[in-house]
């Protein structure tokens, strides 16, 4: 004999809906304290720290005399400007390189000439994305040491060439990433749009600029706004090559081997967090208005073409 | 039947992967292939797979020697590890409680945790280092563990919403009519959302196993130090040893490329419905 299912009363399902909170907070709970506290929090922090003067234990309220400092000091402006301006062109070679090649290569991926040889292409493309920064500056550094002599141009010793070769070293390792972004979009693409097209005889390039680009026009912006946050958050590579303080002259140094510089010191320079937390500050906002505006202004204009 | 044309662009199609397949390999077999030579063979036959006369393992030899890659691995290992777990656990938890439970203030969590993807954490790390110090957890992999879970978190609570509410319903229903717990309901479903588990964890790991900046930051000491935190200093040091450089460089690449490699379909899934969303 099967047991009797006894029936859900209306008591048991006030219950439930009370204990509904109870569960939702005790379940979300342990992952919120840990993203508040370590992530969220810390950003909000680092801006109340810059309102600080900390000597010692004494904390005093200063109001915006840090930034005023930054902006004002001679040398601390003139490498807020220079870290600025490469981080900058940083992002620059990224967006006109990385974003485009990642595009060319998930329209190749996608272009339905492919059969099994496509997860082969995909693999290894993405490879050198998996890689730690560190090992890929080592690996080019070594390839392009004029000592090995398979370039005789010391590329990185040149303060006009050393910046656009560290960032062309980071692109041929993310460039993985828009790829299977793009990628993952343009599978999404509705077959019976590309059908059609097919049977009006359009061909590969206008189905691509006319059809597919257009549908995925707001994983592109996507992608490129992305592109941005994570060069403004860029240190590892140059750091892992030149320091922090990144040379010839601070031709490759960007806003976070200055701020990582600044809080935490460097030869010939002494470490103070305050300062830190201000620098930390500023490139927050350098991040938070251009994706605000982002959000703002463009990306709903992009999504107009979604199906 | 195919055209010519047809052809032709399936040929050129094939011609540009592989351009680009040979330069995105090419870089990485170089190192590996040249730290398998002896010095002289690495500067004068750079693209010369090594031969019995030319073959020579010293390099790896003084990096065992002077480098600390055992300790490295281990420490890695461990922040990898127990940061991907405590993600995982703490995400599940939350993803199922955010689709699960429909209480007013729920989206409002589940975007605090979303925008969390975008946000850039390193920006955050006077006051993280300003805890760490009070809380005593300087220069500990714990400190590594905490900051990298709630790095991880956003992206892999976004990417479990996404599975936990392709879980049927019913399903769920009948769990708990069955007289199951909540926590029970949720095992039970958990083997439907494995492949969203999969691809938290493939996702999750990379970054961690690859940064350097928290572990300069908050492990630099030499018992602390990751992989990559490791080859950074070991590097530093022999700048003029070429075999013990390019041996360093492989041994701290090699184990991810395999593991990518293994894992690449749930990496890849994980990662472009992630920043999909």
């Amino acid at each position: 004999m099967r047991p009797v299912r006894i029936p859900v009363t209306t008591e048991r399902k006030r219950s439930v809906r009370r204990a509904k909170y109870g569960y939702f907070l005790a379940f979300t709970v342990p992952a919120l304290a840990v993203y508040v506290l370590f992530a969220a929090l810390p950003l909000l922090n680092s801006m109340y720290y810059s309102l600080f003067d900390t000597d010692g234990e004494v904390a005093r309220f200063v109001g915006l005399d840090n930034y005023h400092y930054l902006f004002t000091n001679p040398t601390t402006s003139e490498r807020f400007w220079n870290a600025l301006v490469n981080n900058l062109e940083f992002f620059a070679i990224h967006l006109l390189v990385e974003v485009p090649v990642g595009l060319l290569l998930a329209a190749l991926l996608t272009s339905g000439r492919l059969r099994r040889s496509t997860g082969l292409y995909r693999t290894l493309l993405f490879i050198p994305t998996t890689l730690s920064v560190v090992i890929v500056g080592f690996i080019w550094r070594l390839i392009i040491n004029p000592l090995w002599g398979l370039v005789d141009y010391p590329l990185l010793g040149n303060e006009n060439t050393a910046l656009p070769t560290i960032s062309l070293m980071s692109v041929w390792q993310y460039v993985g990433i828009p790829m299977i972004f793009l990628y993952a979009a343009l599978l999404a693409v509705p077959h019976d749009v590309l059908e059609a097209a097919r049977v009006e005889g359009a061909g590969g390039w206008t189905t691509f600029w006319r059809i597919k680009f257009p549908l995925i026009a707001p994983q592109f912006g996507l992608i490129a706004i992305l592109t941005y946050i994570w060069t403004f958050n860029g240190f590892d590579l140059v750091f892992a090559l030149n320091g922090s303080a990144p040379g010839p002259n601070y031709s490759t140094d960007i806003l976070g081997t200055l701020f990582y510089r600044t809080f935490f010191g460097s030869s010939g320079q002494l470490a103070d967090l305050d300062l830190g937390a201000t620098v930390a500050s500023v490139i927050f906002l350098i991040i938070l208005v251009i994706t605000g505006a982002y959000f703002g202004l463009l990306h709903r204009r992009l999504r107009s073409y979604e199906l | 039947m195919k055209t010519s044309s047809e052809r032709a662009g399936t040929l050129v199609v094939h011609g540009l992967l592989i351009v680009f397949a040979v330069l995105a390999i090419a870089p990485i077999l170089l190192i590996v292939v040249n730290s398998f030579k002896t010095t002289p063979a690495i500067f004068e036959h750079p693209f010369a797979l090594p031969t019995a006369d030319t073959f020579s393992a010293a390099g790896y030899e003084r990096v065992f020697q002077r480098g600390h890659f055992v300790a490295n691995y281990r420490n890695s290992l461990v922040v990898t590890v127990g940061s991907t777990v405590a993600t995982l656990v703490l995400a599940t938890l939350a993803a199922f409680a955010l689709t699960e439970y429909k209480v007013r203030f729920a989206p409002l969590v589940g975007g605090f945790f979303v925008a969390g993807i975008m946000l850039p954490i390193r920006l955050g790390t006077v006051p993280i280092l300003k805890t760490m110090i009070s809380w005593g957890l300087m220069d500990t992999l714990t400190a590594l563990v905490l900051v990298y879970t709630a790095m991880s978190l956003p992206l892999a609570v976004a990417l479990l919403m996404t599975y936990f509410r392709s879980v049927p319903h019913d399903l769920k229903e009948a769990a708990r009519i069955d007289g199951a717990g909540e926590l029970r309901t949720l095992s039970i479903v958990l083997p439907i959302v494995r492949p969203g588990l999969a691809a938290v964890a493939s996702v999750t790991m990379l970054p961690i196993w690859n940064d350097l900046w928290f572990p300069l930051i908050l492990a630099p000491s030499q018992e602390n130090q990751t992989v990559t935190l490791g080859v950074q200093q070991f590097v530093g040091q022999f700048l003029n040893d070429y075999p013990a450089l390019l041996g360093a460089l492989t041994l701290g690449a090699v184990p991810l490329v395999v593991l990518f490699v293994v894992f690449s379909r749930q990496f890849i899934q994980g990662l472009s419905q992630g920043i999909g969303k």
